[in-house]
């Protein structure tokens, strides 16, 4: 068994390499909420499957993936409804006002040395680590 | 060429697989380390770090290529260089993003490539945000208008 960074650096080359296609072979940037919130909102017009390509990919990719990982992640989540659905809201609502997140913002944006990547990067980042010092050590909801 | 190309609907469905292979391998769909990464006066994971790292190291080198190139290999634009415009829309957004990524470990990406298994409270998430996603239009707008009136 190799220690979870190695396999963080081996996901995260192949979630780089993912974003390297298509932008070489696509011609456009790999932003999840960019790509999931355009056909959300109506604003995807005639880059709708091509959106809808790129999704059925990030799901089915996993799902095929996962017997070799022994059938099954612990993905930890908490079954709090009210977490969950606050968290989904703010992370719809942030994401589609800042024009990005982790994938747009932070991997695409911040690796061309994107100013806009940059600050949201420091931003979400710092909210993040806040949130998780007050959600989790102060109130103990998380 | 057309936005319903097969090769441009195929190399879509190519860079979404790694993007979701890449997802699940690191570990970035177990919200425990997505969290345990933001709590640095916890037990600090550090995984996060390299998975950023990790995907910045292709991703400058396409940037590199790009910089050569007038069009995509299918003859697409590629995209405009990044704005520099620091505008609140981007600051409160990604503020609110950032605090909604510690409350539940899951930003967009992880959440769709973990639909297959991540369960009943991954569909709650995943429905909150694409409830935020449609109303998320609306405020922009309002943000958009200057802050004093005349």
């Amino acid at each position: 068994m190799q220690p979870d960074w190695i396999w963080g650096l081996i996901g995260g080359l192949l979630i780089g390499t993912g974003g390297a296609i298509y932008l070489l072979v696509n011609g456009r940037i790999m932003g999840a909420s960019g790509i999931i919130g355009a056909l959300v909102d109506g604003s995807a017009g005639d880059s709708k499957w091509e959106r809808l390509s790129f999704l059925a990919g990030v799901i089915l990719l996993p799902a095929l993936l996962l017997p070799l990982y022994g059938g099954t992640v612990d993905t930890h989540i908490t079954g709090n409804i009210p977490v969950l659905v606050a968290a989904g809201l703010l992370v719809g609502i942030g994401t589609r006002l800042a024009n990005g997140c982790t994938s747009g913002h932070g991997v695409c944006g911040m690796s061309r040395l994107s100013l806009r990547g940059i600050v949201a990067t420091c931003c979400y980042i710092l909210a993040g680590g806040v949130g998780v010092v007050i959600f989790r050590h102060l109130l103990g909801v998380i | 060429m057309s936005y319903l190309s097969p090769a441009r609907l195929f190399f879509a469905f190519v860079a979404g697989g790694f993007f979701g292979a890449g997802l699940l391998t690191s570990g970035m769909t177990d919200t425990a380390k997505v969290q345990g990464w933001l709590d640095v006066f916890g037990n600090w994971d550090p995984t996060l770090a390299f998975v950023m790292g990790g995907a910045m190291i292709p991703m400058a080198l396409a940037w590199l290529v790009a910089r050569g190139l007038n069009r995509s290999a299918l003859g697409t634009p590629l995209p405009p260089k990044p704005g520099t415009q620091i505008d609140r829309k981007l600051v409160l957004g990604s503020v609110l993003f950032g605090i909604g990524w510690g409350l539940a470990g899951l930003c967009p990406g992880p959440s769709i490539a973990s639909l297959s298994y991540g369960g009943a409270s991954l569909y709650v998430f995943v429905a909150a945000m694409i409830t935020g996603m449609f109303a998320a239009p609306a405020l922009r707008r309002r943000l958009d208008k200057p802050v004093a009136a005349e």
